[in-house]
C-alpha cells in the first residue's frame, strides 16, 4: 500500500483503541447500572410477597385462630379463648426482638441459636444471604415472628375453658424459649441439626413447619390435656361450640393466611412460592371433602364443623411438604389427613379419654406429623431444586425421586419434635403449677373465664 | 280479669298475633323460650360427639284480659296456633288480682 495511504490509515485507526475502551466502559457501566436495577425489581418484588405473606400469617392468628377456637368453646368461655391468641400477638413480639430470633436464627450449632442477634443487632434492611438474599433482614425476622406467635396460640386449644390467664402466659413465655426457639433452630436454623438446607447431620425436609409449628404445638397440647385434666361437665349436652358461625369465619381466615403460611415459605416471590400456594389449596380442597365423605357417611349428615376441622387438617399436613411436592401428590395428602384425623378426633380421643378440648393434638400434632412423613414420600426435586450437592447438582428429595431413606429422616425429625415436645411441656407445666398454679378454681370455671379472667362478657344483646 | 299464658310453636307466633289483633286484643308480652312436653328432641353431632337436645325452642305469650272476653280470646288463639302435632304448645289461664297502667294509675280491667 502507498505510504500515504498507510499513513492515513494510521491516523484513522488511532483513536480506535480508546474509542473502543470507552465504549466497554460505558457498556460496563451501564450492565452495572441494569444489574442494579434488576436486583432491585426482585428484591421489590420480594420484599412485597414477604410483607404481605407476614401480614396474612398474623391475621391466621388474629382474628382468624381466635374466632375458630372462640366460636367452639362455650358462651361463657369466648372472650378468655380469643385473648390467649390475641394475647400472644403482643407477648411473644417482645421476646421475639430481645432474644427469640437470635435464638432461632442466630449463629451455626446444631440445636440453638445464639445471642447475636439479641435486640435485633444487625437485623437491618441489608439481607442475609444464609436465609433470604433478596428481601431484608427485617423483613425475614418479622416473617419468622409471625409462625412464633401462632405456634403457641395452637396449644390453647386444649386447655381451653380452664387455664388461668397468668399460668397461659407464663408456659407460653417458658414454651417459646425451651421449645420453639430450639425447634425452630434445629429445622431452620443455619446448622440446625435437622435443617437439610442448611448442613444439617439429619436432613430434614419441613417447608413452612410441619414439625416446627404443628407437631410441637400438637403434641405439647395433648401433654397438656392429660396434665391438666378434664373440664368440669365434660361429655355433657352443654359443652357444645357456642357460635359455629364465627369458627367458619375463623377456618375460612385461616385457609386464606395460609398462603402466607406456606408459599410465603418460599421467602421470594417465585415459582416456588406459586407451587407451594397450589399445593396448599389443593390439600385443604381434598382434606375438607375428606373429612366429609367420612363424616356423611357415619352419621348421615355433613356437618359444617366437619368441614372446617376437614379443611384446617389438609392445610396442616401440607404445611411440612407444600415448598417440595407436585399437585396431586397434594391432593393426596389432603384426602389422607382429611380422613386420618377424623379418626384422630372422633375415635382415638374417645378411647384414650382426653380432653383435648379443641382438638389440637387430633388435627395439629396427628396432622403434622402424617404430613411430614409423606413429605419423605412425596418430595420431588422437580419441584425444588434447592438440594445441591458440592458440585452443584441437584440431588433427588423423596420416595418418588428414588429416595426412600427420606422417610426415615422425616420420622427422626419427627421423633425429635416429638421428644422435644413432650419433655419441655411437661417440666414447664410442673413449674407453673409449682409457681402460680395451672387451672382456674371450681367456681371460676363454672362462672366462665371471660368474667373470671377478663371481667367481661362477650355478648350483652340487651344493651 | 284472667291472664292467658300460651306457650306455642314459634312459626305460628305471626298467625296467632294476626288472629289475637282480628278479635281487638293488641296488648301482650312475648318472650323466647326452650321446654318440651311429650315432643321428642333431636340429636346434634359435633365431631364425633353426640348431644341429645330435648330442650326446643318455643314462643310464650302472655296477656291479660277481661274475664268476659277470655273464652273468645281462647279460642282464637287455640285455633291459629293449632296443627294437629304433637308438639302445638299448651295455655295456661290465671286469676288476676290486679291490674295498673303505670302512666296514669288506672286501675282494674280500665287498665287493661
Amino acid at each position: 500500500m502507498p505510504c500515504w495511504r498507510l499513513v492515513c490509515l494510521f491516523t484513522l485507526l488511532l483513536p480506535a483503541p480508546s474509542l473502543l475502551a470507552q465504549t466497554v466502559a460505558e457498556l460496563q457501566a451501564r450492565v452495572a447500572t441494569l444489574e442494579t436495577a434488576t436486583r432491585a425489581a426482585q428484591s421489590a418484588g420480594d420484599n412485597a410477597w414477604m410483607l404481605v405473606s407476614a401480614a396474612l400469617v398474623l391475621m391466621m392468628t388474629g382474628p382468624g385462630l381466635a374466632l375458630f377456637y372462640g366460636g367452639l368453646v362455650r358462651r361463657k368461655n369466648v372472650l378468655g379463648t380469643m385473648m390467649q391468641s390475641f394475647i400472644l400477638m403482643a407477648v411473644v413480639t417482645i421476646i421475639w426482638a430481645v432474644v427469640g430470633y437470635s435464638l432461632a436464627f442466630g449463629g451455626s450449632s446444631w440445636f440453638l441459636g445464639d445471642f447475636r442477634f439479641a435486640f435485633l443487632n444487625g437485623v437491618g434492611s441489608a439481607p442475609n444471604p444464609d436465609y433470604a438474599a433478596t428481601i431484608p433482614h427485617q423483613t425475614f425476622m418479622v416473617y419468622q415472628l409471625m409462625f412464633a406467635i401462632i405456634t403457641p396460640a395452637l396449644i390453647s386449644g386444649a386447655f381451653a375453658e380452664r387455664m388461668k390467664f397468668s399460668a397461659m402466659l407464663l408456659f407460653s413465655v417458658l414454651w417459646s424459649l425451651l421449645v420453639y426457639f430450639p425447634m425452630a433452630h434445629m429445622v431452620w436454623g443455619k446448622g440446625g441439626l435437622l435443617n437439610a438446607f442448611l448442613g444439617g447431620a439429619i436432613p430434614c425436609f419441613d417447608f413452612a413447619g410441619g414439625t416446627v409449628v404443628h407437631i410441637t404445638s400438637g403434641v405439647s397440647a395433648l401433654v397438656c390435656a392429660l396434665y391438666l385434666g378434664k373440664r368440669l361437665g365434660y361429655s355433657q349436652p352443654n359443652v357444645k361450640p357456642h357460635n359455629l358461625v364465627i369458627s367458619f369465619i375463623g377456618a375460612c381466615l385461616l385457609w386464606v393466611g395460609w398462603f402466607g403460611f406456606n408459599a410465603g415459605s418460599a421467602l421470594a416471590a417465585s415459582s416456588l412460592a406459586t407451587s407451594a400456594f397450589v399445593a396448599t389449596h389443593f390439600a385443604a380442597a381434598a382434606a375438607t371433602l375428606g373429612w366429609l365423605a367420612v363424616e356423611w357417611r357415619e352419621n348421615g349428615k355433613p356437618s359444617v364443623l366437619g368441614g372446617i376441622s376437614g379443611c384446617v387438617a389438609g392445610l396442616v399436613a401440607i404445611t411440612p411438604a407444600s415448598g417440595f411436592v407436585k399437585p396431586f401428590p397434594a391432593l393426596a395428602i389432603g384426602l389422607m389427613a382429611g380422613v386420618f384425623c377424623y379418626f384422630m378426633v372422633t375415635r382415638v380421643k374417645r378411647w384414650f379419654g382426653y380432653d383435648d378440648a379443641l382438638d389440637a393434638f387430633g388435627v395439629h400434632g396427628a396432622g403434622g406429623t402424617l404430613g411430614a412423613i409423606l413429605t419423605g414420600v412425596f418430595a420431588t426435586s422437580a419441584v425444588n431444586d434447592g438440594l445441591k450437592n458440592a458440585a452443584g447438582h441437584v440431588l433427588p428429595l423423596g420416595l418418588v425421586d428414588g429416595k426412600a431413606s427420606q422417610v426415615l429422616n422425616q420420622l427422626e425429625g419427627c421423633a425429635i419434635a416429638w421428644g422435644l415436645a413432650i419433655v419441655g411441656t411437661l417440666i414447664i407445666l410442673k413449674i407453673c403449677d409449682m409457681t402460680i398454679g395451672l387451672r382456674v378454681s371450681k367456681a371460676q370455671e363454672m362462672e366462665g373465664l371471660d368474667l373470671a379472667m377478663h371481667g367481661e362478657e362477650g355478648y350483652i344483646f340487651e344493651s | 280479669m284472667k291472664k292467658i299464658e300460651a306457650i306455642i310453636q314459634p312459626f305460628k307466633l305471626d298467625e296467632v298475633k294476626e288472629a289475637l289483633k282480628e278479635i281487638g286484643v293488641d296488648g301482650m308480652t312475648i318472650s323466647e323460650v326452650r321446654g318440651h312436653g311429650r315432643q321428642k328432641g333431636h340429636k346434634e353431632i359435633y365431631r364425633g360427639q353426640e348431644y341429645n337436645v330435648d330442650l326446643l325452642p318455643k314462643v310464650k305469650l302472655e296477656m291479660v284480659v277481661p274475664s268476659a272476653r277470655a273464652e273468645e280470646v281462647l279460642q282464637a288463639l287455640t285455633t291459629a296456633a293449632r296443627t294437629g302435632k304433637i308438639g302445638d304448645g299448651k295455655i295456661f289461664v290465671f286469676d288476676v288480682e290486679e291490674a295498673i297502667r303505670i302512666r296514669n294509675d288506672d286501675r282494674g280491667e280500665s287498665a287493661l
